[in-house]
Parts: structure tokens; sequence; C-alpha cells
């Protein structure tokens, strides 16, 4: 693919830009993960919200 | 269910909005991917190089849907803000919070691609005119509005203090668009997606843009999930410590 006299622009362009998307999409579902575990541990220490609490009950669990 | 309630209403109980995101959330991400690749396809295999910019062009596929996320990011965070000072929304400072890193990342993508962009058009990386100047304005708002949130412990206080912070920098928003208009400057006038380009630009230009609006929002929807499970998380925490403080003040009693 020849990209004329200006490749290096084009291509630096395109690299910082998949760089800044894949930081912001790599750090939110770090973040997704993170906070899923942090919910988890809680629920095993038997840290349960009220209104979760009442969704067991409904769902008979 | 009230049929009297609005989208927004129904919206408003946070456990309803993560059952409906989870279920939203994987067919927008879907349909970013599958637009954004087709978008690149065009791009870099089918459309033609620009009678005075040549290939450099190819820029323009990445540099207009950023800046343009850049003004909608910072509409959302806006709109979100006004929905918690006038409404009380539960969820307007979630999104609000959730928005403002996604918007200041494709400010971010903008003025760099932009500067990279306009080193070969106009012999300069940058010039202190009145669309580059506003657009880093706009950034730093950005900044500003994550630095302040995250610089105060009392989180309603940060969300209400954020909030009047991101309606008094609005005014950014027509600068920015009209700055083109308004002053002298070395930016080209506005982007028009119906009229101004080339169809066999304009339609690569405009998948570009559906594909990457479609990603802001599958990052949107995803980062409100993360801080509404941050909020639950804190809140047991809390309550944890608050029901130890209570067992060791009866024990000493």
């Amino acid at each position: 693919m020849n990209l004329g006299p200006h490749a290096a622009f084009i291509w630096a362009s395109y690299g910082a830009f998949v760089v800044i998307i894949v930081l912001l999409i790599g750090w939110t579902l770090f973040d997704g993960r993170r906070q899923a575990r942090a919910l988890a541990d809680a629920d095993r220490r038997g840290l349960r919200r009220r209104s979760a609490d009442t969704t067991h009950e409904r769902d008979g669990k | 269910m009230n049929p009297m309630q609005t989208l927004t209403q129904r919206l408003a109980n946070p456990t309803r909005f993560m059952e409906l995101s989870r279920a939203v959330l994987p067919w927008v991400a879907a349909g970013a991917a599958l637009f954004i690749g087709y978008a690149m396809y065009l791009v870099f295999f089918v459309a033609p190089p620009d009678y005075q910019q040549g290939e450099t062009v190819k820029i323009m596929y990445i540099h207009v849907p950023s800046a343009w996320l850049a003004m909608m990011g910072y509409a959302i965070v806006a709109l979100s803000s006004f929905g918690l000072l006038v409404f009380r929304h539960p969820l307007a400072d979630v999104s609000a919070k959730a928005a403002a890193p996604i918007g200041a990342a494709f400010t971010l993508a903008a003025l760099i691609t932009g500067s990279l962009w306009g080193k070969p058009m106009w012999g300069t990386y940058w010039v202190w005119d009145a669309r580059l100047t506003s657009v880093l304005i706009l950034f730093f708002l950005y900044l500003g509005l994550i630095a302040l949130r995250s610089s105060l412990e009392d989180e309603s206080l940060a969300g209400k203090l954020t909030a009047v912070l991101a309606l008094v920098g609005v005014a950014i928003l027509p600068i920015i668009k009209f700055s083109v208009d308004w002053w002298n400057t070395l930016h080209q006038p506005s982007t028009g997606f119906t009229s101004t380009v080339d169809p066999s630009m304009r339609t690569p230009l405009l998948i570009s843009a559906v594909g990457f609006t479609l990603l802001f929002i599958a990052l949107h929807l995803k980062g409100m999930q993360n801080e509404i499970l941050r909020r639950r998380v804190k809140a047991l925490r809390l309550a944890e410590v608050a029901r130890g403080d209570r067992l060791a003040s009866a024990g000493a009693e």
C-alpha cells in the first residue's frame, strides 16, 4: 500500500488513535472485572444489599 | 408498570438499567466492530486520494469522528449534569462520571490526529487559533471535571460540584462549533456529513462516524455498569463498617 510522501503522518495518526482506543477499552474492561470481583468478594463475606436479599428470597434462593 | 412512566423514569432504577444494558451492550459492541471494520476496509482499499491532500486525507476518517465524539461526550456530561441538578435522576451522576474519560480520550485523539494532519497540510503541528485552542480547552475541561470529582471524598458533593462546572463549561461547545466561522483560522470549515465531501469519501466517513459512535455508546454503557457496581461495593463496605461500630459500642456498654 503506497500512502505517498506523507505516509509517516498517516501511520502515526492511526497508531496513536489505536493506542488511545485500545487503552480506553482495556481500562473499561479491567475496571469492570475489578468491580465484579469486589462485589463477589463482598458477597462471599456475607455482605448483601437489602434489595439483593429480597431478590434472593423472591427467587427462592 | 405504570404506562405513564417515561423511558428515563423506568431506567432510573439501577438494577433495571443493569439488566437492560447487559442485554443491549453485546449488540452495540458488535455493531461498532462491524461498522469500524467495514469503514477501515473502505478507507484503506476503496476510498480515493484527495485531489489536493493526496492520501493524507485518510486521517480525516479518524479525526472527524474523534472531534465529533469529543463534543458529543461533553454534551452527554452536560445533559447528565442537568439531570442530576434539576431532576435528581439517580443515574444522571453515574452517566456524567462514565462519559467524562471517554470524551477526554476522543478529544485527545482529535488533538493528536489533527496535529499530525496539520503538519503536512499547514506546515505546522500547532497554531493558537480559535478551533485548535477551543478544543484544547475542552480537553482541559474534561481533565478538570475528572480531577475535581476525584479530589472530593463526599461522593454526593463531588457529583454536584462537578455538575455545576460541567454546565458552566458547556459554553465551549458553540465556541468550538462556530470558531471556524467567527474567526480567521487555519482550520478548514466544519466537515459537513451531507454536502461538502465527495460521496466516495463521505460514505467511509459516515460509516466510520457511526462505528465510533456505537463504540462510544458501548463504552459509556459499560462505564455506567462499572460505576453502579463500584457504588454497590462502597455501600456494602460502609454498611459493614457501621455494623462493626454498632457492635463495638454495644459491647462497650
